[in-house]
């Protein structure tokens, strides 16, 4: 046992679904637990913080950590695993660019924190509790909980990042792969996306339907509409993030029928994955007069959650910001 | 660069061009703030960077400061931007390891604040500092030069531009679209000043075009579609049908003669409908080519099929063919010259002036023909009505000079008023008004001619006629008044004639815009093309290899456009003589192996040099055709179309430049 590399697997602002894309990779998983000693895993092992304090510095050798950082106790897990970590990989979406949970970055915490415990229909809420990061129960004990802080953050915004597996969630291919590297110390240089450095058009079947010179004359949501599962979704006026976005996945969501919501992250040459899909579009919009392309774009309701799903936190845009905290 | 072992050492100047830029920006204040910006060696102030100890200075600092890059804050790229790139060469360094601040027209130019302007002034000086550390060596394509010429427009400027060309030994395309050449020129009676005959001067020239055998002259043709860039341009050229076989037909008139229409009941174009023609014709009887044609809108054979054609039998030679179709010719060449003129104020858009209702309102240039000996009256100056004018009033300004029709100086108009007021005299005896604003006679000789036709005894009223209508105490109602304000005894006059002369200004053709976007040259808002600068490269554009001549560019008189039209021709020659010409590397390229073959970039290409490669499943741009235009880079939503010079890196390190600045205390220092 003693022998066997060290891994650890932790959680921050996430869903779970990276959690699960580890138990997919079925008796794959066999080959891993056989090669390495999971010292951390708060989803399927009981390890608690203080058995990795109380760990050499350095001795895991890789931390896959998935979710996006919003809170205080995230953030000093993150530190921690680092500091116990030869290398940091950045786990599926939420720690890649900031995920679902980024999609705050658009209103402030207070916005936030009105609408869910307050203002939302569903709330019943007279005593206009808040949640607290301290609180005396009647045993006399002083429970403390973390803080939110006021802008979701990607991983490598906090700590210092080696790898990074794409996804919402990462394929288990991606993932096996990732560990065979590790193990076999066959690893790319430091910063490596850990997927193919591709748009996915190049791996979906509907590319050979794209015609060449796709103009938009309306945008369609898929609710609105009988899918074609052959024909390019784009070329069905369909948002697909395909062209901007990495390969990796096998066009899961594109054979499923349904277009590429962008989760992989835009390729390495590419900044700001949102940014880029827009202007792409916005060159092949099929308006003359400004009226025109209002009417085409209104078919696009919500172009930060179209655009930015996953990359709201790592992209230029990054987060609201009021004036006076300009400076 | 092993020098400085991979560390980037920038050098840093700014301009006062003279007085241009010091007197509105703080150079001192900029140099100081430069010097502290990291990975900046030398930052240095200098009265012109762009004289010679100025370059000087930037060579011998890179030589001995082992500079790596250089930014020179100045004038606009497009005036120095070669000159500093050249002096960061002769320093020793490729030539794109330099970038170029505009601190004089979007500073110095354009604000009254200097603190603001001095501020905007290191803004732009960070942004370059931070661009010009991550520029990247380029070098430049060398393309040659195909010896051909193309000439827009068979006018006095396209005529000129093609002689000078063809005797340089160079051939010529001229392509006119009107069944002869000779342009407005042509209808002119005579020139002013000297009052040589236009005709005596013009068609010695018409004839050399014809003659020249440099000069392939293609008359009744249009230019449809320009592909390629400079050097190697695919002109596409349309000969429309004139239904008479060019090589066969000798000009005799014998068809004409034959047709059936007895009496010539048509208007006739070049005599400004003052006179009537056949279906068959000749523009006029010194029409270059002397080729006869026949117009389809007014031929009872293409109008209804049925004809005697008795045209056809008359021509011994077998010309007339009524089966012709329009021919489509492809031709190449390295250089055009865009001559397509102007065309007159239309006056019927100064409803109060009459004229169109008041028979006794002619245009100049009716004027023009009504008193040229080969004009429909053979020079006898006839109104409508029969009768000999013994008042003429002649309107300046028609169309010019006014915020509701068009807001410039026509430039002509002045001249070519007195002129007529001269001719007319000199035909009639009558006495002649001249209604104007200001009299407007600059260039080599005007003056002169303009006071001795005044001293003729011609009546000059300083104002704008406000209207001209019918004089009701006439008997025949045929006499016109003419309303105005004598602006100089502040009266309010009336001014009873018997033939009103508008002098219409000159205005861009109505199909401008549509040679503009074939060309993709600029024009600006009123429509004439514009000169890639107006004192340094007057008869250049901004698409490389196309070059202005004439009133395209802007109202001319003839000495000005065949002036012009040698410049033209000039800049053509140096171009050809030089053999090649380097491109700006700033193309995009396609890294093939990056490339998802998403297709999103290829019909956005507006000089189509994105093809897509099905046999790769890859986009592929043709570097030849790509003008650096930047769409396709910023369409492509995988990152995988680059463009040199502006690679995101480049841009992104300007920006951030750009928007590095401490917003409070600057917010502060303004108040």
């Amino acid at each position: 046992m003693a022998d066997k590399p060290k891994v650890a697997f932790y959680w921050c602002a996430s869903c779970g679904g990276c959690e699960e894309s580890i138990v997919d990779l079925a008796e794959d998983i066999l080959f891993v637990a056989d090669n390495v000693d999971i010292v951390m895993w708060p989803v399927g092992l009981d390890f608690k913080r203080h058995d990795v304090e109380a760990m050499p510095d350095k001795s895991i050798l890789a931390a896959l950590i998935n979710g996006a950082i919003r809170t205080s106790e995230q953030e000093e897990m993150a530190h921690l695993m680092r500091q116990k970590s030869q290398v940091v990989i950045a786990y599926g979406a939420c720690a890649h660019q900031g995920g679902i949970p980024a999609l705050a970055n658009q209103f402030e915490l207070e916005e936030i924190l009105r609408w869910v415990y307050h203002d939302s229909p569903s709330t019943y809420n007279d005593e206009k509790t808040r949640p607290q990061t301290k609180f005396y129960d009647e045993n006399g004990r002083i429970p403390e909980l973390p803080q939110l802080w006021n802008v979701v953050r990607t991983l490598d915004q906090v700590i210092d990042v080696d790898y990074y597996l794409p996804g919402c969630p990462p394929s288990p291919k991606l993932l096996k792969d990732a560990v065979i590297a590790l193990l076999t110390g066959n690893v790319p240089p430091k910063g490596t996306v850990l997927a193919p450095d591709i748009a996915l058009c190049e791996e979906c079947p509907r590319k050979e339907t794209k015609p060449t010179d796709l103009v938009f004359d309306e945008f369609k949501r898929p609710h609105q509409v009988m899918i074609d599962t052959e024909k390019c979704l784009l070329a069905q006026g369909l948002i697909c993030m395909g062209p901007a976005t990495r390969a990796g996945c096998g066009a899961l969501c594109t054979i499923g029928n349904m277009p590429c919501s962008g989760c992989y992250g835009p390729t390495s040459r590419v900044r700001d994955q949102g940014a880029k899909i827009l202007s792409s579009i916005a060159s092949s919009v099929n308006g003359k007069t400004e009226h025109e392309i209002d009417k085409i774009i209104a078919g696009i309701p919500d172009p930060v959650g179209t655009f930015y799903r996953y990359g709201l936190a790592g992209s230029i845009l990054r987060k609201k910001v009021k004036f006076e905290e300009r400076v | 660069m092993e020098k400085t072992n991979g560390q980037i050492r920038i050098g840093f100047y700014i301009c006062h061009c003279g007085t241009n830029i010091a007197s509105s920006v703080d150079v001192q204040k900029v140099t100081d703030f430069a010097a502290t910006l990291p990975n900046v060696v030398v930052a240095k102030h200098y009265k012109y960077m762009c004289s010679d100890p100025g370059q000087d200075m930037i060579i011998n600092d890179i030589k001995e400061q082992n500079l790596n890059r250089v930014v020179v804050a100045a004038c606009s790229p497009f005036l120095h931007e070669r000159t500093f790139r050249n002096a960061t060469f002769q320093g020793g360094l490729n030539q794109f390891y330099f970038q170029m601040v505009n601190t004089r027209e979007q500073n110095a130019w354009v604000h009254l604040d200097p603190l603001a302007s001095t501020d905007k002034a290191i803004d732009l000086v960070r942004a370059a500092v931070q661009r010009v550390a991550s520029h990247k060596p380029l070098e430049q394509k060398k393309v040659p030069i195909h010896p051909d010429v193309l000439v827009i427009g068979g006018g006095i400027a396209g005529i000129h531009a093609a002689l000078t060309l063809g005797n340089a030994g160079k051939k010529v395309y001229l392509v006119e679209k009107e069944p002869t050449i000779g342009g407005h020129m042509a209808m002119f009676d005579k020139t002013f000043p000297t009052l040589d005959c236009a005709a005596c001067i013009l068609t010695p020239k018409m004839s050399a075009v014809k003659n020249h055998p440099n000069i392939k002259l293609c008359t009744y043709s249009e230019v449809e579609k320009i592909d390629g860039y400079v050097g190697n341009f695919k002109v596409t050229i349309k000969h429309k049908p004139r239904f008479i076989i060019d090589d066969l037909c000798v000009g005799c008139m014998d068809c004409v003669e034959a047709c059936v229409y007895k009496e010539a009941r048509f208007p006739d174009e070049f005599n400004q409908g003052l006179s009537r023609r056949k279906p068959v014709y000749m523009p006029f009887p010194q029409a270059t080519p002397q080729l006869v044609l026949i117009d389809p809108e007014t031929c009872i054979w293409f109008k209804s099929g049925k004809c005697k054609k008795t045209c056809v039998d008359a021509c011994e030679r077998k010309a007339v063919d009524l089966e012709q179709q329009a021919r489509v010719e492809e031709v190449e060449v390295g250089s055009i010259v865009v001559a397509t003129g102007f065309q007159p104020f239309d006056s019927k858009k100064i409803s109060y002036y009459g004229y169109g209702n008041y028979p006794n309102v002619y245009t100049s240039l009716e004027v023009e023909r009504l008193i040229n000996a080969s004009g429909p009256t053979q020079g006898v100056v006839v109104l409508r009505d029969g009768s000999h004018p013994k008042t003429i009033g002649i309107v300046h300004c028609v169309g010019s000079r006014d915020k509701n029709t068009n807001s410039w100086c026509s430039r002509v108009c002045c001249l070519y008023s007195v002129k007529l007021a001269h001719l007319l005299k000199e035909h009639t005896g009558a006495e002649i008004y001249n209604f104007y604003i200001d009299m407007r006679t600059p260039g080599k000789s005007m003056e002169e001619f303009y006071n001795r036709i005044a001293e003729e005894g011609m009546k000059f009223i300083r104002g704008r006629v406000a209207d001209i209508y019918p004089d009701m105490s006439d008997p025949d109602h045929k006499k016109l008044i003419m309303k105005a304000e004598d602006t100089l005894i502040q009266e309010i006059i009336k001014v009873p004639v018997d033939m009103v002369v508008l002098s219409v200004g000159l205005e861009p053709r109505h199909d401008a815009q549509q040679v503009r976007r074939m060309l993709n040259i600029s024009c600006s808002t009123e429509g004439f093309y514009i000169e890639r600068h107006p004192k340094l490269a007057p008869v250049s554009t901004f698409t490389d290899g196309i070059f202005l001549a004439g009133c395209c560019q802007g109202p001319k008189d003839i000495p000005d456009t065949v002036a012009q039209a040698g410049a033209a021709a000039a800049e053509v020659l140096a171009l050809i003589d030089r053999g090649f010409i380097e491109l700006e590397p700033n193309t995009a390229f396609i890294t093939e192996e990056e490339c998802s073959g998403c297709k999103s970039c290829i019909h956005l290409c507006p000089y189509t040099a994105i093809s897509f490669l099905e046999e790769k499943k890859k986009a592929f741009i043709n570097e030849a055709l790509c003008k650096g235009c930047g769409t396709c880079v910023a369409a492509c939503p995988s990152g995988s179309i680059k463009q040199n010079l502006f690679d995101d890196e480049e841009i992104y390190s300007e920006i951030d430049g750009i928007l590095n600045f401490d917003h409070i205390s600057r917010e502060l220092s303004y108040v």
